[in-house]
């Protein structure tokens, strides 16, 4: 693609807006966002849009569905962490304090669109549609991801940090090429910007105008290490303009904003205007994962600020006082709720028995000479043993 | 090889184009790299769905050419240069295969493909597997490798050990041009992932090969399949040389020298190191007694010390002597004019056949 190409398309887009293609690219000076802590609407003037930056409010009917997914996400990420203290399942990297991005990430997809998810975002996974047990299957220590890619338009949760990223980008190129208009929503950690990947990824989709969200979870800390040692830049949202793509903060416990934010970004980058990077600001209320102990590099009191600010009573008030959440809406989403939090107990309380002879069938797509003659070889060890 | 392969019916400019390389080959020998780049340009015809990408690959041709008129002649959505990034071009490969393409990428030259490596061990290589066969990623790397032309730092490694020791993925290297054509169609149609080593010594050499009745083979299903199947280059009776990709020439001119002293020396030619092909090696040694296994990369830990493990393993009571290597020293590629000493040559290749203890 010819610069005059690539300019043409930020200008076109920018001229759309009325603002200067840098202005298009880089962040409002604030971040987005459109309810107090409280729950109660901030006035227009303070919610940190401006022009060329603008957020028309989700409808009620909208914000409703993803106060249920938010609620189910919360009861989901508790039910989780308890069933690794009982030892039903093996590790489990909470997205407690996060819910609201996991589920905006999700929500703001259609029909046809991928979502290339991290270990933390198995409430977006959820969101998206995969069975609650196999999301949950590569924490209970199995060698598997638990669901089929293709049949839920989710790909596998990643762990090599930012390597999925390019994955999406892949999808979307794949998709351009035949004239398809997917999107598609690619996750990563404010640590995980660090990554080369990360940059492959962002300038990737840049120069083949790909429409890939990237939506990175600010959440302050890549396991003990804060933000101020991963990055200089004034913010990550920043970044974007280094590629010649628009960035944009937003408060990531504020679903009201991030629902408002990400539909734009998708309905932006389906009209070809090519990828956008979301930034959105959260906290990770709980150790990095059960294995972590976080007393050794942050302070309580810096964890009871935030509880403040928590995506779902912040969101049920507003609800609430809107009085769209009637006592009936939240029983419903209640039972909802601990509805899947059963399927979890009892799915978990199930031993998980994958025949050992499989480990040899999906190496390759049929089995090599060598792999059955192990395959085999374990067979007949295991036949051995139980006579 | 259960890969689908739309057959399009060539349009007139492809039957053109047919007929011109027909003409071609027909009367004079053809390169290894023309064998490469026909068979991308078959591969393109053959399947809608295949794209090749990487650096330098489209107007240029890439460095070695083997990609070369094929934007020209496929347009740039079908073979496309991308920003310089070795992670990204594999990554982005991953993600296209996922979606229904069959990508088919060139790293520049062997040291270079080192920054994918985190995407080709923990994603191209395990995909299959961690999504129980729901996603396959039907797409081929081509990496330019090994040395004896001169190359400097970094241009002439041979790493095909990191790769074939990375349980998922298959590992291709040709040593003749009528393979070169056959392996890489074959590559691009399987349903795994393919590492394809291009021994870039090879890429000028010539040999008197019809790529049109090739293709037509190949295409027919009437050429006998590569993958898993080690090729009898030279049939002996005295010792087997087990050898691939830039080595079989090698082997081959041993071979010569030593069938002028009465010695005679069966040549294999691996092919696919993945998956190896026990049968024919096997059966070549319990029927010679006698192996030396030859490669141009670094002994220790190597490919070599694989087969060296799986002969003795497999043929101990047919072998009348311990089964050597000649291979590469342990030591970073050296500088141009220091590599004659380093690459296994003919006469080392015949030191070895003198130690394999004929005077019981
Ligand atoms: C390539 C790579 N390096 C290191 C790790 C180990 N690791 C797992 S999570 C993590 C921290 C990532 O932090 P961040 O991107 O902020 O995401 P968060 O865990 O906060 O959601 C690290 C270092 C990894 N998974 N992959
Ligand atoms: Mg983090």
């Amino acid at each position: 693609m010819s610069t005059e190409a690539h300019e043409d398309r930020i200008s076109s887009v920018s001229k759309k807006f009325g603002i200067t293609p840098e202005d298009y690219m880089l962040p409002a000076r604030h971040m987005i966002n459109l309810l107090n802590v409280d729950g109660s609407l901030r006035e227009e003037s303070d919610q940190g849009t401006e022009p060329g930056h603008e957020y028309p409010l989700p409808s009620p009917a909208e914000l409703m569905d993803a106060y249920s997914a938010l609620a189910v996400g919360r009861r989901v990420n508790d039910q989780n962490s308890a069933l690794v203290r009982q030892g039903r399942m093996a590790v489990y990297p909470s997205s407690h304090g996060q819910e609201a991005c996991q589920v905006a990430a999700a929500l703001c997809l259609e029909e046809g669109d991928w979502l290339f998810p991290t270990y933390r975002d198995t409430v977006a996974v959820l969101t998206k549609g995969v069975a609650p047990m196999e999301v949950m299957t590569s924490f209970r220590g199995e060698w598997h991801c638990g669901y089929d890619p293709k049949a839920y338009n989710c790909a596998p949760m990643s762990t090599p940090l930012t390597t999925q990223l390019l994955h999406g980008v892949g999808v979307a190129h794949a998709a351009k090429l035949r004239g398809e208009n997917t999107v598609v929503v690619a996750m990563c950690g404010d640590g995980a910007t660090s990554e080369g990947d990360f940059h492959e990824a962002l300038n990737f989709a840049a120069v083949f105008k790909l429409p890939v969200i990237f939506f990175v979870q600010n959440n302050k800390y890549a396991i003990s290490v804060p933000l101020s040692q991963q990055s200089a830049a004034p913010s990550l949202a920043h970044k974007a303009v280094g590629y010649g793509m628009a960035g944009e903060r937003v408060d990531g416990n504020d679903l009201m904003a991030l629902m408002a934010v990400m539909r734009r970004a998708v309905r932006l980058a389906r009209e070809g205007n090519g990828p956008l990077l979301i930034e959105a600001h959260t906290y990770r209320m709980q150790a990095h994962t059960n294995a972590d102990d976080d007393k050794r590099y942050r302070e309580d009191s810096e964890v009871q600020e935030w509880i403040a600010k928590d995506p779902v009573t912040r969101m049920h008030a507003y609800l609430d006082d809107a009085g769209l959440l009637t006592e009936e809406a939240q029983a419903k989403i209640t039972e909802r709720a601990e509805a899947i939090a059963k399927k979890l107990r009892d799915g978990m309380n199930q031993d998980a028995n994958t025949p050992p002879s499989e480990l040899f069938e999906h190496v390759f797509a049929s089995k090599t000479t060598q792999l059955a003659e192990q395959q085999a070889l374990l067979a007949d060890e295991l036949a051995r043993e139980e006579a | 090889m259960t890969a689908t392969t739309s057959h399009v019916n060539p349009n007139v400019s492809d039957a053109t184009a047919r007929a011109a390389a027909k003409a071609a080959t027909q009367n004079q020998p053809v390169t290894f790299g023309k064998a490469l780049n026909t068979a991308l340009a078959d591969a393109l015809v053959a399947n809608d769905s295949t794209v090749i990408f990487g650096e330098d690959v489209g107007t240029l041709g890439g460095v070695f050419r083997i990609t070369d008129g094929l934007t020209a002649r496929f347009g740039s959505e079908r073979c496309f240069d991308t920003p310089l990034a070795e992670s990204g071009i594999v990554g982005m490969a991953i993600g296209m295969a996922m979606n229904g393409m069959r990508p088919v990428i060139e790293m520049q030259f062997d040291a270079f493909a080192y920054p994918a490596f985190e995407q080709i061990a923990s994603h191209v290589a395990k995909m299959h597997n961690r999504t129980r066969g729901k996603v396959d990623l039907p797409m081929v790397i081509r990496i330019p490798y090994a040395g004896g032309v001169g190359g400097v730092e970094h241009h002439c490694d041979s790493s095909e050990a990191y790769y074939a020791h990375t349980p998922g993925l298959k590992v291709f290297t040709p040593a003749t041009v009528k393979d070169a054509y056959l392996m890489l169609r074959e590559a691009i149609d399987s349903p795994d992932p393919v590492i394809f080593f291009e021994p870039k010594k090879l890429y000028w050499s010539k040999e008197q090969v019809d790529l049109q009745a090739l293709a037509s083979d190949y295409e027919a299903k009437r050429a006998a399949t590569t993958e898993g199947t080690a090729r009898i280059a030279r049939a002996g009776s005295d010792a087997t040389l087990i050898t691939y990709g830039p080595s079989v020439s090698t082997a081959m001119e041993a071979a010569k020298l030593a069938a002028e002293e009465g010695i005679s020396l069966e040549v294999i030619d691996i092919r696919t190191i993945v998956p190896f092909d026990d049968e024919t090696v096997c059966a070549s040694v319990r029927k010679t007694g006698r192996a030396i296994v030859v490669a141009e990369a670094q002994g220790f830990v190597s490919v070599a010390s694989e087969i060296v493990a799986r002969v003795q393993e497999r043929c101990f009571h047919s072998l009348a002597a311990p089964v050597l290597r000649v291979t590469g020293f342990d030591i970073p590629y050296p500088a141009p004019t220091l590599e004659k000493y380093n690459l296994p040559s003919a006469e080392r290749i015949l030191d070895a056949v003198d130690q394999l203890q004929w005077e019981a």
